[in-house]
C-alpha cells in the first residue's frame, strides 16, 4: 500500500534535478571580470561590442574565459586578477582612444565562476544584496508637487500664446499652485476662450465663475494628466540618474522606481557617498550660452589665435571647436521638456524645447537682442562640456516654446532631445534614506548568515536522526531537499539575497521540520495503538497532512501580509518565508513519503519500522485506548 | 528514544484558572512596561542617522561619545556593537542640519580625534572588485578606525514604516481569525488569536522592559511568530475536534486535556527544533540578527505556553461543545477511519 506510482517518483526526480541545477551556480563562487558599459547617453552597447572587446584582447594576447554580451553591457571573465587588470587597461585603450572623454565605462567586476552552459540555461547564482556585498543605497523621493507646478507653469505660457494668437482678450492670467486662472471681461469672451482652450489643451479641466463683472476661468490638471506628468517625471529622473551614475564608473548600478514617487539607487562597491551624492544631486548639467562671433573668436576657432577674454573653447559634437561666452543664460533647471518633432512648413526634423516661465522670459529678452547671432546649448558630462547644438536665432522667441531645426536627421533629433532631457531632472529629488555598507562587513554578513543556516540545520538533523532513527534520516533528507528547492527557486527568480533573507531561510527550515515531526509522531502513535507498520505509515501520513496544511496556511497568511506591507529588508524576508512554506509542503510531505515508500513500500511482511522507541504505558494497548471509542450510535450524554 | 512517557492525560484544564491568571499577570506587566517605558524604536522607524565604525584597537567609548557630542547633534547614543572594537553611533533627526552630510562629518571628527585624516581610498579587492571608500589614516599610515556602515532614514519614511507595520499586524490577525473561524469555529478563532496576541504583547513587553532595539527585522520576527504559534493552536484544535468525534463520553475539558496530552510530544519537539535553528542564528548570526533571534526565541517559548495553557483554556471558557465541531447530521465516524474497526 505504501507505493508511489512511477510518475510521482518522476516528479520528485525532476524536482531534484532542477533543484540541483539551479542551486549549484551559487556554490561556484565568483571570478574576476571586466565589464564594459555605455559611458554616454548617446553610446549604445550592442552585440558587436563583444566582438570588439574580443579582438582587443586577442591582439594583446590575453585569453578570457569568455566574452559575453548581456543586456546593456559586455562582460569578459578571467581566471585571475592579474589578467583582469591587464585586460582592463587593454580594453580601455582600445575602446576609449581619448582617455579624457571616454565613451565606454570599463570597470572591474565579479561574475559567477559557473560554467557557461549553466548561464545559457539561466541557471545563475542569486544576486547578493548590498548588505552582503558592500555599497551605497539611496532612496530618493521625487518632489511631485513641483513636477505638477512645472507643468502648470508651462501650460500658463501655452495659454497666453494661444489666446494672443486667436486675439481673445483677457484681463490677466495667473497660476496658483497647479491651478491656472484666466480672467475675462465678459461671459461671451470667456466662452470663446474656454472653447479654444478645451480644444487645444486637453489636459486641463475648465470651470467658469462669474464674479463682480468679471468672468474667471479656472483650469485644473485632469487626474489622468496629473498622473501622466508624475509618471513621466519619475521616468525622466531615472534616465537622468542613469547618465549621472555612469560618471561613477560602477559596474552594476541599480536604479529602479519604488512605489509611485520614489527611486532607489544602489551602487555596489562604492563607499564614497559624498562623491556619489554630489553627482546624483546635481541640479543642472545643461547650459545655454551665447556664441562669441567676434573676429578674435573666429581666429581662436580656427586655432590661429588665443581664446578671447571672458570666453571658453568647447568642442561641437561634429568635432569642430566653438568659442562661447562664459556667461550662462539659462540652465537645465529652466528646461521643462525636449522632444523631437517636425517643422510644420519645411517638414524638417526638429527638436522642440519647452521652457518654464522664468526661462521663457529670459529667453525672449535674449533672443530679441540677438537676432541673427548664434547661441550654444552645452551639456556637461563628467565635468566636461560639449556643445550639443549651436543654432542661429532667427527671430524673437516668446512663450517658452523653442524649435531648433536644420541640418539634422530624425535620429539625430531624437538623440539631441534625449541629451537635452538628460541634462535636467523633471522634478527635484531628496534623499530620504541612505545606507552604506563596508565591503568587509558584507563579507562578514555572508559568513554569519551561512553559518547560522548550516549549524542550525546540522543540529536539527542530528537530533532528528537520534530521536526518530531511520525516519529521522528521511526527515533530515527532506529538510535538505527543502533547502535545495528554496535556494533553486530563489536563484530562478534571480532574487536578491540579503541578510534578512538568509535569516528567513534558516527560520523556514526550523519551521519546516514541524511537518515531519507531526508525521513521525502520528506514525508512532498509530504503532502505539497497535496498528501494523505499513498501515501505521499510511495512516500517519494521511492524518498528519490535514494538520500540516492548516498550520502552513496560517503561517502563509502572516507571510503574505508581510509581503504586502513590508518594505526593503522585510520584503526580502517575506519573499523567502512564503516560498519556503510552499517548498516545505512539497518536500516534507511528498519527498519524505517517497523515501519511506522506496525503503519500506516493497516489503510485504513488514515487522517493524525504524522510527525510534515506541513506548507503551504498561505494555497496554496504548494511551489512546484508555477510553474506548464509543459506538457510533451511543448517546453523547456528557457533551 | 522517547521523551514523553505519559500514562494518563494530564489534567491541564483543572489548573486552567491559575494558569490563565498567570498569563493575565504577565500580559498586564507587558502592557504596563509598554506604556510606561515604550519601545526603543530603531532609526528605521524614528528617522535619524546611524554610523558604525570599527577601531583597530579597543574603542574608548567615552572619547568617542565626547567627540560626537561636541558636534552638537542633540541626543546622541554611542554604544559597543558586537565586539569591543565596534562602536555604533545613533544621531536623531534635526530639522536644521542637512541629514545627508551628517555621517561624513561625524566620521571626519572621529578620525581627527584619533589624529588621522580622511581621504578617499581606491583599490581592488583580492577577488577583483573595484572599491572606493573614505578611509582614515594617521601619520604612520595605519588606519585607526574604519567606517563600516552608515544609515540615514528620513522622518517621513519612518512614520510610513510604522504605519505599514501596524497594518501588516492587523491584516495578519484578521486573516488568521477568518481562517480559523472558517476551518473550525468562531470560539477557536477567538481563543487562538487571543492566545497569540498575548505572545506578541509579551515579546513587545520584553523589548520595552530591557529597552532592546525594536527594528524592522524584529517586527518581521514578531509577525513570523504570530503565524507560527497559531500553528500550535491549530494542531491542538485539530485534535480536539478529532477527540470529540471519537470519544463521545468525554466532557469538553477531558477532551481538551486529551488533545493537549497527545500533541504535547510533537509540540515540544517541533518547537525545540525551531528553537535550535533560532539559537544557531543567535550564536552565529552576529549582531545584526541578535534581536531578531531574541524576539523569535521568546516568541517560540511563549508560543508553547500559550497554545497549551491559554488557547485551549479560552476555548473552554467560551464553552466549546461537541456540537460546535461535529455536525450532528453527518456521519460521526469516518468509514475509512482505521480505528473505527477497533470498537469493542
Amino acid at each position: 500500500m505504501n507505493r508511489f506510482s512511477w510518475w510521482k517518483y518522476a516528479i520528485l526526480g525532476v524536482a531534484l534535478l532542477v533543484g540541483l541545477l539551479y542551486t549549484v551556480p551559487n556554490l561556484y563562487g565568483e571570478a574576476p571580470a571586466v565589464q564594459v558599459s555605455s559611458g554616454k547617453a548617446t553610446v549604445k552597447v550592442q552585440a558587436d561590442l563583444a566582438v570588439r572587446v574580443q579582438q582587443a584582447l586577442d591582439a594583446a594576447g590575453l585569453k578570457p574565459d569568455f566574452v559575453q554580451f548581456e543586456g546593456t553591457s559586455v562582460r569578459a571573465r578571467f581566471s585571475d586578477t592579474d589578467l583582469q587588470i591587464k585586460a582592463k587597461d587593454t580594453i580601455t585603450r582600445a575602446l576609449n582612444p581619448d582617455p579624457a572623454d571616454p565613451s565606454y565605462i570599463v570597470a572591474l567586476n565579479l561574475v559567477s565562476r559557473s560554467p557557461e552552459w549553466m548561464g545559457k540555461l539561466r541557471a545563475l547564482p542569486m544576486y547578493l544584496g548590498l548588505d552582503l556585498r558592500g555599497g551605497v543605497h539611496f532612496l530618493m523621493q521625487v518632489d511631485m508637487k513641483s513636477a505638477l507646478t512645472k507643468k502648470a507653469e508651462a501650460l500658463t505660457g501655452d495659454i497666453r500664446t494661444l489666446l494672443r494668437d486667436k486675439n481673445i482678450r483677457h484681463t490677466g492670467i495667473s497660476r496658483d499652485g497647479n491651478v491656472v486662472e484666466v480672467r475675462f471681461r465678459d461671459a461671451a469672451t470667456a466662452q470663446t476662450g474656454q472653447n479654444l482652450l478645451t480644444d487645444q489643451l486637453p489636459d486641463l479641466q475648465w470651470t467658469q465663475l462669474a464674479e463682480g463683472g468679471e468672468v474667471r476661468l479656472t483650469g485644473a490638471l485632469k487626474p489622468a494628466a496629473a498622473q501622466r506628468v508624475q509618471e513621466q517625471a519619475v521616468k525622466q529622473n531615472i534616465t537622468t540618474l542613469h547618465n549621472r551614475v555612469n560618471e561613477l564608473g560602477v559596474a552594476e548600478p541599480v536604479i529602479q522606481q519604488q512605489g509611485a514617487d520614489r527611486v532607489v539607487v544602489q551602487l555596489p562597491g562604492v563607499q564614497d557617498t559624498a562623491k556619489a551624492k554630489d553627482i546624483i544631486g546635481r541640479t543642472a548639467t545643461l547650459e545655454i550660452r551665447m556664441v562669441n562671433e567676434s573676429t578674435e573668436a573666429r581666429d581662436a576657432e580656427r586655432g590661429s589665435g588665443p581664446v578671447p577674454f571672458g570666453s571658453e573653447r568647447y568642442v561641437e559634437r561634429g568635432g569642430q571647436s566653438i568659442i562661447v561666452f562664459r556667461q550662462v543664460i539659462l540652465t537645465g533647471e529652466n528646461l521643462t521638456d525636449a522632444q523631437p518633432g517636425f517643422d510644420g512648413q519645411t517638414q524638417e526634423p526638429t527638436v522642440n524645447l519647452t521652457l518654464d516661465a522664468k526661462g521663457a522670459r529670459i529667453f525672449r529678452d535674449v533672443t530679441r537682442d540677438n537676432v541673427g547671432k548664434r547661441m550654444a546649448i552645452l551639456l556637461f558630462e563628467k565635468g566636461k562640456g560639449e556643445v550639443v547644438t549651436a543654432p542661429v536665432i532667427r527671430a524673437e522667441i516668446g512663450g517658452g516654446r523653442v524649435q531648433i531645426s536644420g541640418r539634422m536627421t530624425t535620429a539625430e533629433a531624437t538623440d539631441q532631445a534625449l541629451l537635452l532631457r538628460a541634462g535636467s531632472l523633471a522634478a527635484p529629488m531628496e534623499i530620504i534614506e541612505e545606507r552604506t555598507i563596508g565591503p568587509s562587513l558584507g563579507a562578514e554578513n555572508i559568513q554569519m548568515g551561512y553559518n547560522s543556516v548550516i549549524y542550525g540545520f546540522l543540529a536539527i538533523a542530528v537530533f532528528m536522526c537520534a530521536y526518530y532513527l531511520l525516519f529521522g534520516v528521511f526527515s533530515s533528507l527532506a529538510l535538505a531537499f527543502n533547502l535545495l528547492l528554496l535556494v533553486a527557486m530563489l536563484s530562478m527568480l534571480q532574487a536578491t539575497l540579503t541578510l534578512p533573507g538568509m535569516a528567513a531561510i534558516a527560520l523556514t527550515l526550523g519551521m519546516a521540520i514541524d511537518a515531519n515531526v507531526l508525521i513521525n509522531e502520528r506514525v508512532r502513535e498509530e504503532l502505539r495503538g497497535g496498528a501494523p507498520p505499513q498501515l501505521a505509515i499510511q495512516v500517519g501520513y494521511e492524518r498528519a497532512f490535514a494538520t500540516i496544511l492548516d498550520s502552513n496556511i496560517t503561517t502563509l497568511i502572516a507571510g503574505v501580509s508581510l509581503l504586502a506591507f513590508g518594505s526593503g529588508p522585510v520584503r526580502g524576508f517575506a519573499v523567502v518565508h512564503c516560498l519556503g512554506i510552499l517548498t516545505s509542503m512539497f518536500s516534507s510531505v511528498m519527498f519524505s513519503r517517497g523515501l519511506v515508500n522506496l525503503w519500506y513500500g516493497r516489503q510485504k511482511k513488514l515487522k517493524s519500522v525504524s522510527i525510534g522507541q515506541v513506548w507503551r504505558p504498561d505494555g497496554a494497548a496504548g494511551m489512546i485506548r484508555r477510553d474506548t471509542p464509543d459506538a457510533p450510535d451511543a448517546p453523547s450524554a456528557k457533551a | 528514544m522517547e521523551f514523553f512517557r505519559i500514562k494518563r492525560d494530564i489534567p491541564f484544564m483543572r489548573h486552567a484558572l491559575v494558569l490563565n491568571a498567570v498569563s493575565f499577570i504577565t500580559f498586564a506587566a507587558a502592557v504596563f512596561f509598554l506604556t510606561t517605558r515604550g519601545l526603543h524604536l530603531s532609526i528605521e522607524f524614528t528617522g535619524g542617522t546611524l554610523i558604525e565604525v570599527e577601531y583597530s584597537e579597543m574603542a574608548d567609548i567615552n572619547r568617542t561619545r565626547a567627540t560626537v557630542e561636541a558636534l552638537g547633534f542633540g541626543e546622541v547614543q554611542v554604544q559597543k556593537f558586537g565586539t569591543s572594537r565596534d562602536v555604533l553611533i545613533r544621531l536623531p533627526v534635526r530639522g536644521d542640519v542637512k541629514q545627508a552630510d551628517v555621517a561624513g562629518g561625524v566620521f571626519a571628527a572621529l578620525c581627527k580625534a584619533e589624529s588621522g585624516s580622511v581621504a578617499i581610498k581606491q583599490y581592488t579587492t583580492p577577488q577583483g572588485e573595484q572599491v572606493s571608500r573614505p578611509s582614515c589614516s594617521n601619520a604612520a599610515g595605519a588606519e585607526p578606525l574604519r567606517l563600516m556602515r552608515t544609515e540615514f532614514v528620513g522622518p517621513s519614511v519612518g512614520s510610513e514604516l510604522a504605519r505599514d507595520g501596524a497594518l501588516a499586524l492587523g491584516v495578519t490577525v484578521l486573516g488568521i481569525m477568518a481562517y480559523l473561524a472558517f476551518r473550525f469555529e468562531w470560539k477557536f478563532a477567538v481563543a487562538g488569536i487571543v492566545a497569540n496576541l498575548h505572545d506578541v504583547i509579551i515579546i513587545l513587553g520584553f523589548f520595552a522592559f530591557f529597552q532592546w532595539e525594536f527594528s524592522l527585522a524584529v517586527l518581521a520576527a514578531v509577525l513570523a511568530v504570530l503565524g507560527y504559534s497559531v500553528n500550535e493552536s491549530v494542531v491542538i484544535f485539530d485534535r480536539v475536534r478529532e477527540t470529540f468525534r471519537r470519544f463521545r463520553r468525554l466532557s469538553p475539558h477531558e477532551v481538551i486535556d486529551h488533545a493537549i496530552t497527545s500533541t504535547m510530544s510533537r509540540t515540544i519537539i517541533t518547537h525545540g527544533s525551531t528553537l535550535m535553528m533560532v539559537l544557531s542564528m543567535f550564536f552565529f548570526g552576529g549582531p545584526t540578527l541578535h534581536y531578531f533571534s531574541i524576539a523569535l526565541s521568546i516568541g517560540i517559548l511563549f508560543g508553547i505556553y500559550s497554545s497549551i495553557f491559554v488557547a485551549a483554556g479560552i476555548a473552554m471558557w467560551l464553552g466549546v461543545k461537541r456540537e460546535d465541531l461535529v455536525k450532528t447530521s453527518a456521519k460521526d465516524i469516518d468509514p475509512n477511519d482505521p480505528n473505527a474497526g477497533a470498537v469493542v
